[in-house]
């Protein structure tokens, strides 16, 4: 069965780590969906790529924070924040390929 | 002391924050006030062109508050990343706005200014003795960025701030810091675990974030204790939960286990959450490693050109269906009609298509009725940006493209005049690490007994 990220996840959100780093966190309602989708691990460096249309190389990191029920990703800029060419000066409306992300356990 | 009380008002100076709240927390008899003034989030421009990016009259009513409070309790007052970006001009604007204030309210006090501007002689030198480190996908620092820079910035740590304390300041404006330092400084000076202070700090210097609902602009209690620290909300409306408060940890950073920061970094891999009351979280088992020779973080910015833009949309059918052939022609067009004998880029941010996400975009077909378009146009003067602009803006109104039966003009532009000079812009030119072995010497110090 398909399961939409958007309906397990209290929270997910983009922003800023810095002038050359975007980092996306999830945060999952529950528990047993946090360890369900760790253990299957569902986010990883090659669905990120795929979500955002990026190589691999330039997925920095993927860490699963239990205290939290979260997930984190963290990409390279596609650009320093505020450079020729920007669209998101504090980077926080690139969610939302994150936010339609279908996956199944 | 069994417990050190630091009382957070707003996320940044400026920011603003209910009086009522921080009324609460200054009747808890905090022993420090202390806030965060600043942030790259907004990007280059403001440490580029020395401007702060928080508005003077808002400052001024968060630090009258602070300022009062903390020469009435007898407290100190810190202040991290003076003005927005921290360089001594953004400083400037902030020592000014509190000789202001107390000139206004009669108080007197001595006043630590932390300087976190660099010379560029003395970068370069730091550079060619290999001192310079690249951070993370940053690109390596040459000699010319940091000649090109208008100002660079460190991140100053702790020892700042603790020297300027021991030094009898009552009030302490930091230029760039690290934004949890202004809190931990005194925290670590009285004696408290330095990584529960920094994690404090951490939390402390976004405010109420941490808190459900979140906000920027409302007031936070932090409790340290010997081997604990807690955070609860002064404004009776939030609550801190041991998830709010841990998922904050994952904010803006890279990682949520490490935290690099200035001479070590907070790793809080063991750390636990527990609820105190429905509202208070008490935080344990943050560790700091440090580093054998310290780092602090090197902000920078350059001038990138001088920029104009027009802001207009369209309804067109047909037009939209070819937007992106269009844009293509419009832009030949500009550089036929032109004939420019200096360079200059043009680009077109078309909203409803892929405006807020460029090339990261999935999906950048247009299902709109209507798109926004705003032409950009950068060029090494204002008046060759404004050419480019003017030029672009006309072929963009009047071009013929296939199947046009609209041809009055193609878009509609919601102001007179259409096009808007926005004047210099700005890039980030330095971001990297400084490795040195005495930190302290970095900042300069000078004091200041003000009256009123």
């Amino acid at each position: 069965m398909k399961i939409a990220l958007r309906e397990v996840a209290s929270v997910i959100r983009s922003k800023n780590a810095g002038p050359f780093e975007l980092t996306f966190d999830v945060i999952l309602k529950t528990d047993d969906m946090f360890k369900k989708m760790r253990e299957a691990d569902v986010i990883n460096k090659k669905t990120v790529a795929a979500l955002y249309c990026i190589e691999e190389s330039d997925v920095i990191s993927v860490v699963w924070f239990p205290s939290a029920k979260a997930v984190k990703a963290t990409i390279v800029r596609p650009m320093a924040s505020g450079a020729l060419g920007e669209r998101d000066v504090y980077g926080a409306q690139q969610h939302a390929p994150l936010m339609n992300f279908c996956f199944e356990l | 002391m069994e417990e050190f009380k630091i009382l957070s008002p707003s996320g940044i100076v400026g920011y603003g924050f209910p009086e009522e709240s921080f009324l609460a927390g200054v009747a808890l008899k905090p022993d420090l006030i202390a806030c965060d003034g600043g942030s790259t989030d907004p990007g280059p421009y403001y440490l580029g062109s020395g401007i702060p990016f928080t508005n003077a009259t808002a400052v001024k009513r968060d630090l009258t508050l602070m300022l009062k409070a903390a020469r009435d309790l007898n407290i100190p007052l810190v202040i991290g990343t003076a003005g927005g970006c921290g360089a001594d001009v953004h400083v400037a604007r902030e020592v000014g706005i509190i000789r202001e204030i107390a000139k206004e309210h009669h108080l007197s006090f001595k006043m630590a200014v932390i300087s976190a501007e660099f010379e560029k002689e003395a970068l370069i030198e730091h550079l060619h003795k290999g001192r310079i480190e690249k951070l993370g996908p940053a690109p390596a620092v040459t000699d010319q960025d940091i000649a090109d820079s208008t100002h660079i910035v460190a991140q100053m740590g702790i020892e700042p701030i603790m020297a300027a304390l021991d030094d009898g300041a009552d009030v302490v404006i930091c230029g760039r810091c690290y934004d949890p330092a202004a809190f931990a400084a005194p925290a670590i000076r009285a004696g408290f675990d330095k990584a529960l202070s920094l994690h404090l700090g951490k939390i402390l210097e976004c405010a109420t974030i941490c808190a459900t609902p979140g906000s920027a602009s409302d007031c936070m209690m932090g409790y340290l204790g010997k081997d604990y620290f807690e955070v609860e909300p002064l404004s009776p409306d939030r609550k801190c939960t041991p998830t709010s408060v841990s998922a904050h940890t994952l904010y803006e950073k890279t990682d949520p286990y490490i935290l690099p920061g200035p001479g070590g970094h907070l790793n809080l891999l063991d750390c636990t959450f527990t609820a105190v009351s429905d509202r208070r979280v008490r935080v344990q088992g943050s560790r700091f490693v440090p580093e054998a020779v310290p780092t602090v973080k090197l902000e920078g910015a350059k001038e990138a050109g001088f920029r104009t833009i027009s802001i207009c949309g369209n309804r067109d059918p047909i037009f939209i269906s070819q937007i992106d052939s269009i844009l293509e022609n419009v832009k030949k067009r500009t550089a036929t009609n032109l004939c420019a004998d200096f360079s200059y880029r043009l680009d077109f941010i078309v909203y409803g298509k892929n405006g807020v996400m460029g090339a990261l975009e999935p999906t950048p077909t247009v299902t709109s009725h209507e798109i926004g378009i705003v032409i950009d146009a950068v060029a090494d003067t204002a008046e060759h940006s404004a050419a480019v602009c003017s030029v672009a803006r006309a072929a963009l109104l009047h071009y013929g493209y296939e199947g046009r039966i609209a041809t009055a003009g193609n878009v509609a532009f919601p102001f007179s005049p259409s096009d808007v000079k926005v004047g210099a812009i700005y890039t980030f030119s330095v971001y990297a690490l400084l490795r040195y072995p005495d930190p302290l010497s970095l900042f300069s110090r000078s004091y200041e007994e003000v009256t009123p």
